[in-house]
This record gives C-alpha cells, sequence and structure tokens, in this order.
C-alpha cells in the first residue's frame, strides 16, 4: 500500500521534524564541537606530526559519536511524547494521516537532522586534520563517519521504540543501556559460548541478537590510524542498520497505533 | 434519510489509578444519527463526555465498546478524514512554528498544492478574524483566544463537508464570539456540516438547528431545539426595565401582580412578569412612581431551564 501519498505524507512530516529541531536549537551543539576541535587542534601543537592528527581523529569521531548520541537519545525519546503530551498530535491524526505514516516520518527528521550534523562535524575535523598536515586522513576518515551516522539511526529508533510505551525519562534511561551494552554485544557471545549451563547460555544468545550489535559500528581506532572500512564492512553494516530498524519501526508502529491520546 | 454521522451503542470507559487500575465510565451506551447541512449542537454539562465522544470519532481515543460512522465510512479509516475537520478544545499547536507555517503544514498534509495553501491560509486566516501582523508570529506568543481562532482556521483548510468543533468559542472576546457566529452560520450556507460541542446558551440558541443533550455520559434528549424547547413547557419570562425610580418605592404595588418579581438596578428596577398580559398593568404603576420604562423584552428561560433539567439529574 505504498503509495504516493504515503510517501508525502512522511516526508512533510520529515521536513516538519527537521525544523523543529533546527528552531529548537538542537545544531548549537555544533559550536561546542567546533570549539573542542579548533582547542586541540592548536594546544596540540607540542606533539609530532603524526600524533597530533591522530589525536585529533579519536578526539573529533569520539565526540560526533556522543554529542550525536545525545541528540538521538534526549530528541529520539521526546519526538513522539511530547507531541501527545502538548496536544499537538490531535490536529494530525484527526487529519488523514496514518500513525506509522507519522512514526517514519518523525523517525527520519531526525534521522535527517544528525546526517546535517554529523556532516558539518565531519567537515571541523577535516578541516582540522588539513590544518596540522595530515591532509590523507582528513579524506580517509569518512567511512568510520558514514558507521558514526548507521549507529546512531539505530539508537534513534531505539528511543523511538522505547518512547512509545515508556514515560520520556525511563526511555532515555533505557536507550542510554542500550548504547552501551549494544558496545559490548560480541562480547557477550562469547562469553555464552563459554558458558556451562544451556539455559544460561540461551539467554546470553537471544540477548545478543535481540540487542543491537554497536561493535559493528566503531571504526574510529582504526580511522585514527589511517584505515577506512572495507566496502564490504561498510555494506554489511548498513545492511544490518536497515533491517534492525525496520523492525524496530514496526513494532513501535503495533504499539503506538493502539495508544489512547489523552 | 442517510445519515453523515452514526454513532452506536458506544461507550468509553477510562483507566486510572497506577496501581489499582479503576475504570471510570465516561461515555455510556451513546446511540445519535446526524444528517448533513445543519448545526448540530453537542450539549453538557462539564464532564458529561462531550470531549470523549469527539475524540473517539477522531480516532484519538478508542471506544470500550460500539461503532461510529462518518460520511459512511467507519471512523477507523484513514481517507474519510480527508473530508472533515476538528478544532480541538483548548488547542495547542507547534509552537515554533509561525501561524502561517502551521496552515502551510496542515494544508500539505492534505495534499493541497503550494498555490491553493497559499490562498486558502490567508483567506482562513483574515476570516477567522486575525490580525495580519500576527500571522508571521510564532505561535508560542500567540494568546489563548488567538490560538482558538488559528485552530478554527486549519480545521477548514481541507474545505471539509464536515467540521468538528470542539467548544469553539471558548476564550473568544465578544467581537470574536460573534465573528465565529458568523463564520459558523455562513459555513452552513455553504453547506457544510457542523458539529459543535458547547455549553454558552446563546451561542446554542443563535445557531443550533438539532441538539443532543449529554447526562454524565447518557444521551438525556436529542431533537430540534424548538420541539424540545416547547415539550419541556417552560414559562416564558419577560424582563421590563424602569428608570428614575426605586425598586423598593415599587413593591408593595407590585404585590397584585402574580408572578412578578423585582429587583434593584443601579439607574432603576428591573421587573420580571410571567404573562404578557400584565405589562399593561404594570405601566401605570410605574409612571404613578414618578419613573419611565427603557425597555421590555422577552427572555428565553427556556432554554436554560431545558438545559439544567436535562444536565441534572
Ligand atoms: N484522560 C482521562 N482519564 C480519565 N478520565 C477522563 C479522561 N478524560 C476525561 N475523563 C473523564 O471522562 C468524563 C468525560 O469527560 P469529557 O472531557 O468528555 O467531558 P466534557 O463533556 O468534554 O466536559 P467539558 O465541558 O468540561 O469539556 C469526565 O468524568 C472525566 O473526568
Ligand atoms: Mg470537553
Amino acid at each position: 500500500m505504498l503509495n504516493f501519498s504515503v510517501i508525502s505524507h512522511i516526508f512533510t512530516i520529515a521536513r516538519n521534524t527537521f525544523r523543529e529541531a533546527v528552531r529548537d536549537r538542537v545544531l548549537y551543539n555544533l559550536v561546542l564541537f567546533v570549539l573542542l576541535i579548533t582547542a586541540s587542534a592548536i594546544f596540540l601543537g607540542e606533539l609530532t606530526a603524526g600524533q597530533e592528527a591522530r589525536t585529533i581523529v579519536n578526539l573529533g569521531l569520539s565526540a560526533m559519536l556522543i554529542f550525536g548520541a545525545f541528540i538521538s537519545i534526549f530528541v529520539g525519546v521526546s519526538l513522539v511524547s511530547k507531541e501527545i503530551e502538548r496536544r499537538t498530535i490531535y490536529a494530525i491524526f484527526s487529519k488523514p494521516i496514518g500513525r506509522g505514516e507519522f512514526i517514519v516520518g518523525k523517525y527520519l527528521g531526525l534521522c535527517l537532522t544528525l546526517a546535517v550534523n554529523v556532516l558539518i562535524m565531519g567537515v571541523g575535523v577535516s578541516l582540522a586534520l588539513l590544518y596540522v598536515g595530515g591532509g590523507r586522513l582528513a579524506f580517509s576518515i569518512w567511512g568510520a563517519i558514514f558507521l558514526i551516522f548507521l549507529e546512531l539511526t539505530i539508537l534513534t529508533a531505539v528511543a523511538i521504540l522505547f518512547s512509545s510505551f515508556s514515560s520520556p525519562a525511563l526511555s532515555a534511561l533505557l536507550t542510554f543501556f542500550i548504547f552501551v551494552i549494544g558496545h559490548f554485544s560480541a562480547s557477550l557471545k562469547e562469553f555464552a559460548a563459554n558458558l556451562g549451563s544451556s539455559f544460561t547460555r540461551l539467554f546470553f544468545d537471544v540477548l545478543y541478537y535481540v540487542l543491537p550489535n554497536l561493535s559493528l559500528y566503531s571504526f574510529i581506532t582504526n580511522a585514527a590510524h589511517g584505515d577506512a572500512p572495507p566496502v564490504k564492512m561498510t555494506g554489511g553494516a548498513a545492511l544490518y542498520a536497515l533491517c534492525y530498524v525496520g523492525v524496530l519501526l514496526v513494532v513501535t508502529n503495533l504499539i503506538f497505533s493502539r495508544r489512547n491520546f489523552k | 434519510m442517510s445519515y453523515i454521522i452514526e454513532i452506536e451503542n458506544l461507550s468509553k470507559d477510562y483507566e486510572v489509578g497506577f496501581w489499582k487500575k479503576k475504570r471510570v465510565r465516561a461515555l455510556d451506551d451513546l446511540n445519535l444519527q446526524v444528517t448533513g447541512g445543519q448545526i448540530f449542537g453537542f450539549l453538557g454539562g462539564n464532564g458529561a463526555g462531550k470531549t470523549t465522544t469527539i475524540k473517539i470519532l477522531m480516532s484519538l481515543i478508542f471506544p470500550t465498546t460500539g461503532k461510529a460512522k462518518i460520511l459512511g465510512s467507519d471512523i477507523s479509516d484513514v481517507k474519510m478524514r480527508s473530508r472533515i475537520g476538528y478544532c480541538p478544545e483548548n488547542p495547542y499547536f507547534y509552537d515554533y512554528l509561525k501561524a502561517r507555517e502551521l496552515m502551510n503544514y496542515f494544508g500539505e498534509l492534505f495534499g493541497l498544492d503550494p498555490a491553493l495553501r497559499n490562498q486558502k491560509t490567508e483567506e482562513l486566516l483574515t476570516r477567522v478574524g486575525l490580525d495580519e501582523k500576527d500571522w508571521n508570529k510564532q505561535l508560542r506568543k500567540f494568546s489563548k483566544g488567538m490560538l482558538q481562532r488559528v485552530g478554527l482556521a486549519q480545521a477548514l483548510i481541507n474545505e471539509p463537508e464536515i467540521v468538528f468543533l470542539d467548544e469553539p468559542m471558548s476564550g473568544l472576546d465578544p467581537i470574536g464570539r460573534r465573528e465565529i457566529r458568523e463564520l459558523i452560520h455562513e459555513l452552513r450556507e455553504k453547506g457544510t456540516t457542523v458539529f459543535m460541542s458547547t455549553h454558552i446558551l446563546s451561542d446554542i440558541e443563535a445557531l443550533c438547528d438539532r441538539v443532543a443533550i449529554l447526562r454524565k455520559g447518557k444521551l438525556a434528549a436529542t431533537g430540534n431545539l424548538d420541539e424540545l424547547l416547547s415539550e419541556s413547557g417552560a414559562a416564558q419570562v419577560y424582563e421590563v426595565n424602569v428608570k428614575g425610580v426605586a425598586a423598593a418605592a415599587l413593591e408593595n404595588e407590585l404585590k397584585g401582580i402574580a408572578g412578578a418579581t423585582i429587583s434593584a438596578k443601579p439607574t432603576g428596577a428591573n421587573i420580571q412578569i410571567t404573562d404578557e398580559k400584565d405589562i399593561d398593568l404594570i405601566l401605570p404603576i410605574i409612571r404613578n412612581a414618578g419613573g419611565s420604562l427603557v425597555s421590555v423584552q422577552p427572555v428565553k428561560q427556556s432554554l436554560e431551564e431545558l438545559f439544567v433539567k436535562e444536565t441534572e439529574s
């Protein structure tokens, strides 16, 4: 039933969500980020040229991930809950807008915001690298940056899912846990393999498959050494993100479609 | 005859409480049919269930039991909603948008092209009496009455066949109320059905063709407004305003007239009588006491009585 009107509804809602983020000054975090990068580029002068660039990559991309995660979590959990709380949603669903269209539109709007945020940060890091003479790194880091963006799209979907049935504060906390645990999910699998009891093994195995495997997207240290993620790895990570987000949005929609807006 | 709104055995229980969920019945087995091309008044006291009903019709909440149809389609039909409009009670919209942007956004959701959106936006914002200088102001800076006006304007952007207005006059100043009354009248003239909830009696009197009265979630009465009033058998009251004489000076003389009551006013007195013929008896009394007549007018107290009778148990 994917026809033109569905796509145009989603597009319209996504654009308005982006506009909301911009007007609510979400992108102001960029100012802080630019200050951080500029300061480090200037004060790292003591180090030798190679180390200097490496430190900027490590610092810049880590900050990009953390700032992005903050936006994903805090804006993500309020995306829908704020509309319910402020009753702005009344005027939306009395129009020919399906609940699923709304969820996907809001989600994509925040993803667009994150993409712009990550892009500008990436340009900032690249410029800083050019400034300290790490010209090659300025280009090779973009693969790692793309992976960071993919990770944020997963995190945003997790935040929306939680906020569809729990309070914003609890949702933020749970999403943060998932963010942290998601990075260790590969270790969970190893841990499970070494367990004797088949029941606990099953438990950790299930946990491994249910939780997002965010370690797929960790490439910052490698990027600092001038490596770019292989195409196969990036493609796999993108496919994983697509499927994972797809499933989460379907589940969110199922929960959200049954909700009464009081 | 075909109905454009059909409500069948509609009930709604709200769950309240955190641990021990208690069910509170807000709407109890409501059956109602509305025909097109009229202004339908949905009346009832505070907490009677008006907003609950309208929110169910808009699919914002789901009924516990029962079903409803609008324009022949079940209320869950998303496409049907392109033919209706809705202004919520105490509406609130995206406060980071300007009035113009909000109208444009909603117009886009209805799939209107940019030129038409722009034209409808200007036409409707003017029509609801929103000052042109406020069109480009963020909605967070809007007063309650201004938001109400925007709420009415956005409900009409798709030229709906039926528009649901939940207390459309709330928060409006007297001029605003008159303007919105005229707007509602015009809508009916153009063939739009208006389904409005309200408890402002003068608005009902001035606007509504038919009404339904809710009492504690149940339908207490429904029908043509004039028929309901004559059925209720309430007495007609006339109000006689006089000046230049104190109420106390007239009190004794009026005792001879059955049903007459008098109250003091800053400039004179206000006499209420229940029989038209008594006016001829009162006039000489006023003149003898040195007062003069200001006005005589019938008061439709019957509507208030009807409302009180039907909304109180
Ligand atoms: N979200 C809610 N949770 C619990 N009870 C509710 C909720 N909303 C309404 N109610 C209850 O349902 C009943 C009907 O409320 P409703 O808002 O429909 O009344 P109303 O007729 O619109 O009143 P008003 O004229 O004050 O707007 C009330 O008893 C109210 O307490
Ligand atoms: Mg109400």
